[in-house]
């Protein structure tokens, strides 16, 4: 499926078992028929949720970093899908890169 | 290998006499056509390149001498020199960060912080431009002599003319900058665990301060730096009081056109090592290419 904005490819991604498009150009997101509907409801359970009981240690935080604004030429794999970017692993390379003008 | 002395040997004698005096406490850290550097004891001397506009370098290393910047700037020894038609400027050692640790370990707060306050300090005196867009331009015609890559030209193509050197920075926004900024910029001053200072000033002078902030972008954009150590340096650079990005929202409207121009710069300078060396392009330097290859498809 190709970006209706850009003509970008399209990636699937499943939120709380509702599947979303994002482009992997400008990042624009689609959502089919009734998904927005499903994503408030799951949002709203959520928040329904009551409060958690207060713990002896703080737990470990989920998410340190939000996610970042990226311009549209960026590799397709940022925000926060666990990986695939190359800075997870350590590569002779990156290091001369970091390091080089 | 006998033969006359070359420069290396010349700044290594000279290394010896202006630092400790011992021969084993001397290293080559940098041996190339626009920068060799050389370290006797707890002085190291610098010899620029042999084009290097000579009043432009004294502005440039005043700055790093000036009060305003202490603190920021690793100041230099008061020594001026030439060998070899090469100017030859001499810095105290510092202790450079280490080039085997994880990209999550280097102090990129710091280095945050040190380009918020370089940009944040009004110039001590009339200064050159910034050299980003100058070295950018280099790099891209290095690599047409070399391989002509249709899909870095074509990303340089689409940058307007004052990040491909063909016009003045636009007048607005103009701070003082670092103008090449990346890890091999930071020392810590005294060694072995004093604060962290910037150095090199070959490149140092008036410019848009996005440019500095723009490696690391570009790196993060590019998939090589991972978002949480992107964060990291522009959130300290924000908290700071940075002037090259508003403090909140989305930064890219300011980085865009700089970080597609380091991207080019990257990428070219790899195109043109890996026909030196004949070899293909690594995975980070293929990462880069990339980057520029989506930029004709979104531009």
């Amino acid at each position: 499926m190709l970006c209706p904005k850009c003509h970008g490819p399209m990636q699937t991604y499943n939120r709380n078992g509702v599947q979303i498009e994002q482009c992997g150009n400008c990042r624009g997101i689609f959502l089919d028929y009734g998904e927005l509907e499903a994503l408030t409801r799951i949002e709203a359970q959520y928040s329904a949720q009551p409060a958690p009981p207060p713990q002896a240690y703080p737990a470990p935080a989920p998410q340190p970093y939000p996610q970042q604004h990226a311009p549209s030429w960026g590799a397709p794999q940022h925000g926060g899908h666990g990986g695939g970017h190359y800075g997870h692993h350590k590569h002779r390379s990156l290091g001369h890169m970091l390091f080089s003008s | 290998m006998a033969g006359a002395p070359t420069l290396t040997d010349a700044l290594r004698a000279r290394a010896i006499a202006a630092g400790s005096g011992a021969v084993h406490d001397t290293a080559v850290l940098a041996e190339r056509s626009d920068g060799t550097v050389v370290r006797g004891g707890g002085v190291v001397l610098k010899a620029h390149a042999a084009d290097s506009d000579r009043e432009a370098l004294a502005q440039r290393v005043a700055v790093a001498a000036h009060s305003s910047l202490a603190g920021v700037l690793l100041p230099p020894l008061p020594y001026v020199s030439v060998l070899h038609g090469r100017p030859v400027t001499a810095w105290p050692y510092g202790e450079p960060v280490r080039r085997n640790t994880e990209p999550e370990a280097a102090p990129w707060e710091e280095a945050a912080v040190l380009l918020a306050r370089l940009h944040s300090t009004p110039p001590p005196h009339a200064l050159p431009p910034m050299r980003g867009p100058a070295k950018a331009a280099r790099a891209v015609a290095r690599m047409r002599a070399a391989r002509p890559d249709a899909a870095v030209l074509d990303a340089w193509a689409g940058l307007p003319a004052w990040a491909r050197d063909e016009a003045p920075s636009p007048s607005h926004r103009q701070a003082l900058c670092h103008g090449d900024l990346h890890l091999g910029q930071l020392v810590r001053h005294p060694p072995p665990d004093g604060p962290w200072r910037l150095i090199d000033v070959d490149d140092l002078g008036m410019g848009n301060p996005a440019w500095d902030l723009a490696r690391p972008a570009m790196w993060f954009a590019a998939g090589v730096l991972a978002p949480g150590v992107w964060c990291r340096f522009l959130g300290a650079y924000r908290a700071a009081g940075g002037p090259a990005v508003p403090g909140q929202g989305d930064p890219w409207p300011y980085l865009d056109v700089p970080a597609r121009a380091l991207a080019v710069q990257t990428a070219a300078t790899a195109v043109a090592k890996s026909v030196a060396e004949g070899r293909v392009l690594d995975e980070m330097e293929q990462a880069v290419h990339d980057a520029c290859r989506r930029m004709a498809q979104v531009s």
